[in-house]
């Protein structure tokens, strides 16, 4: 089932790669939660993308299945991720994650 | 139920009450604890019997393997034979006694349930020293009597008054019994080393086939003997380990009658018995049992003369008496000495629960300067222990003279200085227990008028066992009576322990018929004449015990026990101490406190710049993460190249 219209999975890889470094370094240098929840969406779907695009070079669906499961489990990680956000936001009137240190050592 | 189910049964009955009581003893009622603490007690006594009846011949009870260790394998088993099943008989039947006076003594007591968990477990522990089959199950019993006695003698720790000197007597028996243990710790070493099992039965055999290639006075069988006899010199209040049970007292006084005088301190006793085929092979030990045991019998003895405390008169009296059956077992008359374990758990048993029975009447006094007058008040008590005083001193006919005398003849046989010496430790014991009955029956009471008025007589179930054990210290001696012009039958206890290995043989020095009776006659005119000289010194003359300033030379000497106490302080416990002090110094604060301390400040200041890497920066962990994943993938990329 080989398409002929098919892009070079390089192009994929490089730019998930892309997507998932920009995720990364979004998560360390910004400070605001908001931000923060979408940087990992970003490294996320990043690795959906990647998955995806092997799954059609080899046209093996078991990656699109784990693709549908991670979608799910993200959507479930946003909602409590948000939850979190607003009682932080309730406890400390601030969004700042590096305001988010009472746990250390 | 044959031998096997029997002898389980028998010990685990006094471990069930324990049980009992200690896990639900809160929330039984007084008397309840009390009755099951001596059920436990008169069922093994039950069981007993029907093993003394059973039994033919020695047999070996084989549970479970403890020890399997290279060569060396060392089963749970008991040696169920004449001699065990004697000795379980005194331990339950004494036991059971006691336990039915405890119910009344410790009535008042907060502790009750706690006082009936540790008798029965001590009564536990006993049965396992006398039935156990070799040294390693002897000396599970041999450290679980000594920690109940330890429970015990510290039972009133938490009193107002006298709870420190409790815990502190407490402490001396327990250390001092430590010091004797050591010996048995390594005899048992010695043992495996030379016979490869600890198995009296094995090692018996072992021995009998080696007799006849000389191997008496061989060295190591010296420092064999020499150390069971230290374990024994520390468990039965030999000198020099024997300081101890005089402070026993502490404890309640049911405790003192079953524990410091009728069982537990018999059990070195039992130990060398037990082990008759190695000190039978070494004369110099046994010629070391026979001094040692005549010199702690004079020597307690002499204490007892001007003590004023009713309990420690009859402590040294309890030193004086195991120090003559040391005696016997030097010069080998092991029966002898078993005969006199048994007559002597009569009558001291009834003697310290007469004196109990005195304590409870009079609201724990304890000083004989302020009894007195007592015959009338309490006259169960009184005439209990008249036979109690008249069995010790050794007054014809009764259970203490005959076990006495027969100890006596052979050691009149094997040396007449010796007998005389010995004689003067009767002579001691009569005058002492003469002055303690007179001047705490007789005369008038010298104590104050509350007292006298809440003086009572003790309830039934603490004068029934001084009823029994008075008709025992009479009739006791039947066992045993000497051959004189009686059929050989009359020594019913030396036929029915000869069917123990090592007991079958007579003992070296039995004296003839004529001597025996000489000897007789002596002792009998000795005591009697005691009797007599005493009633009139204490009682016609009205003559008291003195207060401690008016003492003379010797007198003051009995009193403070030769100053042996203070000779230990100052030669033992001081330098102890001192030294004690100083490695603290030198070594625990300089060495061992710096070295540790330093230890963990090394770590510490490790730690110190690691634990500001968890910052709480959410970014910042990531950055480390993605920092090591880049480090992952670059030693992975180097790899492959």
């Amino acid at each position: 089932m080989e398409n002929t219209a098919s892009i070079d999975i390089n192009f994929y890889i490089i730019l998930a790669t892309l997507l998932f470094a920009i995720g990364a370094f979004g998560v360390m240098v910004r400070r605001n939660m908001i931000v923060l929840l979408m940087c990992i969406e970003l490294m996320l779907n990043a690795v959906n993308l990647l998955m995806v695009a092997f799954s059609n070079k080899y046209a093996n669906p078991d990656a699109q299945i784990f693709v549908f499961f991670i979608i799910v489990v993200a959507a479930a990680e946003a909602t409590v991720g948000l939850s979190i956000l607003i009682l932080a936001y309730r406890q400390l009137r601030s969004i700042d994650v590096n305001l988010f240190n009472k746990l250390k050592g | 139920m044959n031998i096997a189910e029997l002898i389980i049964a028998l010990i685990m009955l006094p471990l069930a009450g324990a049980f009992i009581n200690g896990v639900f003893g809160k929330s039984l009622s007084k008397s309840l604890s009390g009755v099951i603490g001596t059920m436990a007690i008169a069922g093994s006594f039950i069981l007993a019997l029907f093993l003394f009846n059973q039994i033919e011949n020695p047999h070996i009870v084989t549970l479970f393997r403890l020890v399997d260790v290279g060569s060396v394998q060392i089963n749970v088993n008991f040696l169920v034979d004449h001699l065990s099943i004697w000795m379980t008989l005194i331990i339950t039947g004494i036991g059971t006694l006691i336990h039915l006076f405890s119910m009344g003594y410790m009535k008042e007591d907060g502790g009750y349930y706690k006082f009936f968990t540790y008798l029965n477990l001590f009564i536990f522990a006993m049965l396992l020293l006398v039935l156990g089959g070799n040294y390693f199950v002897l000396f599970f019993g041999w450290e679980g009597v000594g920690i109940c006695s330890f429970l015990l003698i510290g039972f009133h720790y938490n009193d107002q008054q006298k709870g420190i000197a409790n815990g502190l007597a407490a402490r001396k028996a327990f250390v001092m019994n430590r010091i004797g243990d050591v010996g048995l710790i390594l005899a048992m070493f010695m043992l495996l080393n030379q016979f490869g099992t600890l198995d009296f039965h094995t090692i018996n055999t072992t021995v009998s086939g080696n007799i006849a290639q000389n191997t008496t006075d061989h060295p190591a069988l010296i420092v064999l003997t020499l150390s069971l006899f230290l374990a024994a010199t520390g468990k039965s209040a030999q000198i020099p380990l024997f300081t101890w049970l005089p402070d026993a007292m502490a404890g309640p006084t049911p405790v003192s009658a079953l524990i410091h005088a009728a069982t537990m301190v018999t059990a070195g006793i039992y130990l060398v018995v037990r082990s008759n085929f190695l000190f039978e092979l070494v004369p110099f030990t046994q010629e070391i049992l026979l001094y040692i045991g005549l010199a702690t019998s004079l020597v307690a003895a002499f204490m007892a003369l001007r003590q004023n405390d009713i309990k420690k008169v009859l402590a040294y009296s309890t030193v004086s008496q195991l120090g003559l059956m040391v005696v016997a077992l030097g010069l080998g008359a092991y029966t002898a000495a078993i005969f006199h374990v048994t007559t002597h758990a009569f009558f001291k048993a009834l003697l310290f629960l007469g004196s109990g029975s005195v304590i409870h009447g009079l609201h724990h006094e304890q000083d004989i300067r302020k009894m007195g007058g007592l015959r009338k008040i309490m006259p169960i008590t009184h005439v209990t222990f008249l036979i109690g005083t008249l069995a010790i001193s050794g007054i014809p006919l009764l259970s203490g003279f005959f076990s006495k005398d027969e100890i006596i003849g052979h050691l009149y046989e094997h040396n007449v200085a010796l007998y005389i010496l010995l004689m003067i430790s009767v002579l001691m014991t009569a005058i002492y227990m003469f002055r303690l009955y007179f001047l705490t029956f007789h005369g008038s009471f010298r104590g104050d008028e509350h007292t006298l008025k809440h003086a009572h007589e003790s309830p039934l179930n603490m004068t029934l066992p001084l009823i029994i054990l008075a008709v025992l210290s009479v009739v006791g001696g039947i066992i045993n009576l000497p051959g004189l012009y009686l059929h050989d039958s009359a020594h019913w206890l030396n036929e029915y322990l000869s069917k123990v290995p090592g007991l079958d043989v007579l003992p070296h020095h039995a004296p003839e018929q004529g001597i025996t009776l000489m000897l007789m006659g002596i002792a009998s005119v000795m005591s009697i004449g005691t009797l007599i000289w005493a009633y009139r010194n204490y009682v016609q003359k009205g003559n008291l015990a003195k207060q401690e300033e008016n003492l003379s030379g010797w007198e003051r000497l009995s009193n403070r026990k030769l100053f042996w106490d203070e000779v230990y302080h100052t030669v033992f416990v001081q330098p102890v101490l001192w030294i004690s002090r100083q490695l603290n110094h030198m070594i625990e604060i300089r060495g061992l406190r710096a070295g540790v301390f330093g230890l963990a400040r090394g770590i510490s200041n490790l730690g110190q710049p690691l634990a500001k890497l968890q910052n709480g920066l959410v970014s910042s962990y990531l950055f480390w993460m993605v920092l090591g994943l880049i480090l992952l993938f670059g030693i992975n990329l180097l790899n492959t190249l």
